[in-house]
C-alpha cells in the first residue's frame, strides 16, 4: 500500500477536487466545473464519484460502496477494493457503520446521519442536456433560472403516457434556484435527498462536479393536476417481507416466476438478521451473516 | 399617439463591412412595418439587432414596457430581454426548424412559452395548445405529432402558434413565406393578416416578397446597401416609388 499516495490521487489533485467539492456545498444544485483526472477504470464505471471519494477520505474513515443498492455487484466490490488497496480504509457492508458510502443509482434505505457523506457517481449531470444540445446554452438557462424547458419534457411524458414516465434521474429544485440531475436514482428516492448527510455528486467524464447540503430543500419538478408520486414495484420483499423499500424484480424460470427483493442488499440481511421473513424467503440465523 | 417602439440611429458593423447603418424609424401600436430590399441590403441584421439576436454597434431601441415606461432594450440587462423576448415580443423565423423544437410534440412547442412563464397546470397549457392549434388552422387530432411529421405549411402555422401564445404586443418576422408554394403562401398571409388585425399586434416584416408587404405592411421601408432609402405607406412607396433603387425593386416584380 505505500506504493500509492493515500487514497490514489496526490494531494495537489485532491487540494482542487475539494475547493470543487466546496464551491458546490456553498451553492447547492450548481454544477462546478473541475479537472477530473485519468483514473484506472473506464468512464462509465464511476470515475468523478471515485475522485470524490478520494478527495473526501480520511484514514479514519469507514467505507461503504453500492452499485444499485447492493455491495456485493461487480462495481461495488472492485471500487472497495480500490480503497483498501491505495487508502488502506476500513471499509463495512453495513450503512450504519460507514462515514462514507460511495453509491451508484440508490441512496440507501437507512435515514443517513450528519456525519455521514453519500457520493453519488454521475453519469450526465446537465438535466437539461437532451433538450438543449449547447452547453454554452445551458449554463446560460441556469443562470438565469429559465427552466420552461425541463416542464416541456415532463409535458410531452404526460402528452405520450398519460402520466410522468420519467422514473429515475427525475429532475428536481434544491433551494428554490437550481435545477439538478439526481443523478439515475429512481424517483422513490427523491424525496430521501432531504437528508440529514452531505451529498457529493462527481461525473468524471462530464468533469462536473455539484453537491446537496444536509437539510436542504430538494423539490421534485411536477405540475399541479400531475403531481409528483414516488412510485415502486407494488409489492412487499419476498426475502424479508418490507413493503417500504424499494423492489428489485428477478425473473426465476421460463414460466413466469418471478421474485421482488429489495435493492439495498444491507438493508434486507438486516430484517432478515432480525427475524422478518418474505414469501419466499428462509429465516436467517443470528450468525449467518 | 405615443410610439411602441423607438429606434434611433442603429447601425451593426462586421468588420469595415456595413451591415445596416443609421437606421430611424417609430413603430405605433397595431401598425405592420415592411421592410425589403435584396439579399445583403442589410435587412435580416437590422431585425436582429431589434430583436435582441444581435447587439447594434451604435444606437438605441426604445419599446414601451407593460408599465408604459419606454426602455432601452440594447442596454438592459440580459434576463430583462430574454424575458421581453419570451412574453411581450414574438420572432417567427424563415426556417419553421430555427424556431421550433422538431423532437417535441405540436402541443408541447405551444406549451413552451407558457411554461416559461410559470404555467404549471398540464390541463390548462394543453386547453391552450389546443385551441392554439385551431387558430392557425391544424387539427386537435395532431397536437401529438412532432413537428417533423408536418408539411412546411404547417410547419410555419405552428411556428406562429408557438410565438402568439402568451399575447406578445410585438411580433418580428423573418421571410415569413419564404420557401411555401404559393398557395399555401396566400392561406398563411390570409392568416397572419386575420391575426394581426384581431389582436391588435405590431409587426416588422422583412422580406423580399414585395407582393406580402402589399398585403400585410401599413408602412415601408426599402433597404440598399444597409442605408434606408425608401419610407413611406406602403401603396405609396410601390405605386410611385420615388428613389431608383425602389424603382427597378418594383419593376423587376414579375407580371402574371
Amino acid at each position: 500500500m505505500s506504493n500509492y499516495n493515500f487514497a490514489y490521487l496526490d494531494e495537489q489533485t485532491k487540494r482542487m477536487i475539494r475547493r470543487a467539492i466546496l464551491k458546490g456545498l456553498a451553492i447547492p444544485g450548481y454544477q462546478v466545473p473541475f479537472a477530473s483526472r485519468e483514473m484506472p477504470m473506464p468512464y462509465g464505471w464511476g470515475t468523478g464519484g471515485v475522485q470524490v471519494t478520494a478527495a473526501t477520505l480520511t484514514p479514519e474513515d469507514t467505507l461503504k460502496v453500492i452499485d444499485q443498492g447492493a455491495d456485493d455487484t461487480t462495481n461495488a466490490v472492485s471500487i472497495r477494493k480500490f480503497f483498501e488497496k491505495t487508502a488502506g480504509v476500513a471499509t463495512s457492508e453495513e450503512t450504519a457503520q460507514a462515514s462514507v458510502i460511495q453509491t451508484r443509482h440508490r441512496i440507501p434505505e437507512e435515514d443517513l446521519r450528519e456525519d455521514q457523506i453519500l457520493v453519488y457517481q454521475v453519469p450526465i449531470p446537465e438535466p437539461l442536456r437532451f433538450l438543449e444540445p449547447s452547453e454554452v446554452e445551458t449554463r446560460k438557462m441556469h443562470s438565469l433560472e429559465e427552466y420552461g424547458l425541463m416542464h416541456v419534457k415532463l409535458y410531452e411524458d404526460i402528452a405520450k403516457h398519460g402520466a410522468i414516465a420519467t422514473s429515475y434521474a427525475y429532475p428536481v429544485k434544491v433551494e428554490g434556484r437550481y435545477v439538478m440531475d439526481p443523478s439515475p436514482i429512481p424517483k422513490f428516492d427523491n424525496p430521501k435527498m432531504e437528508m440529514a448527510g452531505i451529498q457529493l455528486f462527481g461525473a468524471g467524464r462530464e468533469q462536473r462536479i455539484y453537491a446537496v447540503p444536509p437539510y436542504c430543500k430538494v423539490v421534485s419538478l411536477d405540475f399541479d393536476d400531475y403531481p409528483f408520486e414516488a412510485s415502486k414495484a407494488d409489492h412487499a420483499c419476498d426475502m424479508c417481507g418490507a413493503t417500504d423499500s424499494y423492489l428489485d424484480e428477478v425473473i426465476m424460470d421460463d414460466a413466469g416466476g418471478r421474485l421482488f427483493v429489495c435493492s439495498d442488499t444491507d438493508y434486507c440481511a438486516g430484517r432478515r438478521r432480525a427475524g422478518h421473513v418474505g414469501a419466499q424467503g428462509v429465516a436467517l440465523a443470528e450468525d449467518a451473516a | 399617439m405615443t410610439p411602441l417602439l423607438k429606434v434611433e440611429n442603429v447601425s451593426k458593423f462586421y468588420g469595415n463591412r456595413i451591415g445596416c447603418e443609421g437606421v430611424d424609424f417609430d413603430l405605433y401600436p397595431g401598425e405592420v412595418m415592411g421592410i425589403v430590399g435584396e439579399s445583403g441590403s442589410g435587412k435580416s441584421t437590422l431585425l436582429n439587432c431589434l430583436a435582441g439576436h444581435l447587439t447594434p454597434d451604435t444606437g438605441e431601441v426604445r419599446f414601451e414596457m407593460r408599465d408604459g415606461m419606454m426602455r432601452d432594450t440594447v442596454s438592459m440587462s440580459e434576463p430583462e430581454r430574454r424575458m421581453l423576448s419570451r412574453t411581450d415580443w414574438a420572432f417567427v423565423h424563415q426556417h419553421a426548424r430555427d424556431g421550433l423544437r422538431m423532437n417535441v410534440s405540436a402541443g408541447g412547442n405551444v406549451g413552451e412559452r407558457l411554461m416559461a412563464v410559470g404555467a404549471r397546470h398540464y390541463g390548462d397549457i394543453r386547453e391552450e395548445a389546443v385551441d392554439w392549434l385551431g387558430r392557425v388552422e391544424i387539427s386537435e387530432s395532431r397536437v401529438d405529432d412532432r413537428p417533423s411529421q408536418f408539411s412546411g405549411g404547417m410547419q410555419q402555422r405552428l411556428q406562429i402558434a408557438r410565438n402568439l401564445v402568451t399575447g406578445p404586443r410585438l411580433v418580428f418576422m423573418d421571410e415569413p413565406t419564404g420557401g411555401l408554394d404559393v398557395s399555401v403562401q396566400a392561406r398563411l398571409l390570409d392568416l397572419l393578416r386575420g391575426l394581426v388585425r384581431k389582436m391588435g399586434l405590431s409587426a416588422i416584416i422583412v422580406t423580399h416578397d414585395l407582393a406580402v408587404v402589399r398585403l400585410l405592411a401599413d408602412r415601408l421601408m426599402v433597404m440598399k446597401d444597409g442605408q434606408v432609402v425608401e419610407t413611406g405607406l406602403t401603396d405609396q412607396v410601390l405605386d410611385d416609388p420615388q428613389h431608383a433603387y425602389t424603382q427597378l425593386l418594383v419593376s423587376s416584380v414579375l407580371q402574371v
